[in-house]
């Protein structure tokens, strides 16, 4: 499996990325750990003119925080964000997640920048940013920077709002409080899979209820989707109001058929996982 | 790193070609190569390194793996073009060189860890880096870390006792 011919560029900054970008015209492609796009030129999916490897840019890999978030450079691999002692400490639920994904090989190559610009619905990452309402910094011609929040990125299959000469630099992440407990949960048939669905939840406790809830499902559309019913219905309730919010995860959800699983069945599994969710990151008995 | 993307007006296009220079097993190289060359494609049909095998070539199955900068990735979804400046170490690094085997090779064939032996060198190349990255508390947690090779032959159960052998002894 060899892809089709392309020219290759390696940039030593976001500004060279940015300028190779802009040379080699639409059809060039960023390569940060390339574990979603090789596979995808050498099935010849996708045939870019050029890539620009973006992987050597050692300050585009960081963690850093703020008062009230944590910073993420986009180039940062899966691998150091699960092993990031700040990211522990102000966002557990991230660094949990990224040491679910793919097996120890693909963590060590993969970048969480990557993950987010693919804009795979199948991807565990996307989903926790969408639920954690992190904002995604994009860098154009002249490092000028905007800052579009999650739920305004995923766009569609593998569409995000990511421009043709725009390169995603930072992800920031508003740092989870006291109060906040959190669950990520996926659903594989083996530990190096991908979510058949995955759920993210985040809850904020208050007087061993629930004062309100964050969820946001994997695989169960074109993008990651907020289950905004399930929300809805479990602001300021309590515990036993969970099953009925559950069963509301499936609204506004277009799952897939595949070969791992039925449309019928995703939407059973998200039903079930949202449940178990909420129920963890509630917490207590 | 050069790059060599001119052609001359009038004459077909010359393939883009990358020199890129790394060490393998320590020893350093220094190509010419097409970009679309995978690190497992060059390790094998270039360098003669063919101890590091193809299953999948999609990353899925693990028996490419090789250390980069002491890091375990797969060869296959590593474009060679990316590793100029870097360190490869393979499976032909990791036996003495007067041909004595590593303690987790002579593991493998003390616990039966294989049967055809394909997957073999990429169970070896990541169980070296479960030790040293010290994912060996418990069998689970190998099994956990070791996700990433898969063996047809089901040699599992083996496959974890030879781990378990080799980080228990390097605690002791
Ligand atoms: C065997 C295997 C198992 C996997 N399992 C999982 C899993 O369980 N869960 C999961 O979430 N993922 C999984 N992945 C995918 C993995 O996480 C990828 O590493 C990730 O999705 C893409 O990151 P990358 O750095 O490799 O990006 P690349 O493949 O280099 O790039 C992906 C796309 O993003 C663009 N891009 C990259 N960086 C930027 C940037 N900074 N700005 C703008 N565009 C950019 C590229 O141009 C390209 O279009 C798996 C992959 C493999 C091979
Ligand atoms: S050949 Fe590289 S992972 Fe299968
Ligand atoms: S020994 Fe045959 S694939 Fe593992």
């Amino acid at each position: 499996m060899i892809p089709a011919e392309f020219n290759y560029e390696v940039a030593d900054s976001v500004d060279h990325a940015l300028s190779l970008l802009a040379g080699y015209g639409p059809e060039a492609k960023l390569l940060a750990g390339g574990h979603s796009l090789i596979p995808m030129m050498k099935l010849r999916f996708a045939r870019p003119s050029a890539l620009v490897d973006i992987g050597r840019i050692a300050a585009l890999s960081y963690v850093e925080q703020d008062d009230g978030h944590i910073r993420i450079g986009a180039g940062t691999r899966h691998h150091d964000v699960h092993h990031s002692p700040l990211i522990e400490a102000g966002c557990p639920l991230l660094s949990f997640t990224a040491g679910l994904i793919g097996d120890p090989q693909v963590r060590h190559k993969g970048t969480i920048g990557g993950s987010v610009a693919h804009g795979d619905p199948a991807s565990d990452l996307p989903t926790v940013l969408l639920a954690l309402d992190a904002e995604f910094v994009l860098t154009g011609s002249g490092g000028a920077t905007r800052v579009v929040p999650a739920s305004d990125f995923f766009k569609g299959f593998f569409e995000t709002a990511i421009g043709p000469e725009e390169i995603l630099t930072e992800i920031r992440v508003p740092k989870l409080g006291a109060s906040s407990g959190w669950s990520y949960l996926k659903f594989s048939r083996r530990a190096q899979d991908w979510a058949i669905v995955g759920v993210a939840a985040i809850v904020e406790r208050s007087n061993g209820g629930i004062g309100s809830a964050r969820v946001a499902l994997t695989n169960m559309g074109a993008t990651p989707l907020r289950a905004s019913s399930v929300e809805q219905a479990l602001a300021g309730a309590e515990r036993d109001a969970i099953p009925a919010a559950a069963a509301m995860a499936p609204e506004g959800t277009s799952p897939t058929s595949d070969t791992n699983a039925g449309a019928n069945y995703r939407r059973h599994l998200a039903d079930v996982l949202v449940g178990r969710a909420v129920e963890e990151a509630l917490g207590g008995p | 790193m050069t790059s060599v993307t001119m052609q001359p007006e009038g004459v077909a296009p010359a393939r883009p070609t990358v020199v890129a220079g790394f060490t393998v097993n320590a020893a350093s190289v220094r190509l010419t190569l097409d970009p679309r060359e995978s690190l497992l494609d060059v390790l094998r049909e270039r360098l003669g390194l063919s101890g590091t095998k193809k299953g999948c070539d999609q990353g899925q199955c693990g028996a490419c793996t090789v250390h980069l900068d002491g890091r375990r990735v797969v060869s296959c979804l590593t474009p060679a073009v990316q590793v100029d400046g870097q360190a490869v170490v393979t499976i032909e690094g990791v036996v003495a060189p007067d041909g004595t085997l590593h303690p987790l090779q002579q593991a493998f064939i003390d616990h039966d860890a294989l049967q055809c032996g394909y997957c073999t060198p990429g169970q070896v190349m990541s169980g070296l880096a479960c030790i040293a990255e010290g994912h060996t508390t418990s069998d689970d947690e190998i099994r956990e870390y070791m996700s990433g090779n898969l063996c047809r032959c089901g040699a599992y159960v083996g496959i974890v006792a030879a781990i378990r052998e080799v980080a228990d002894r390097a605690e002791a």
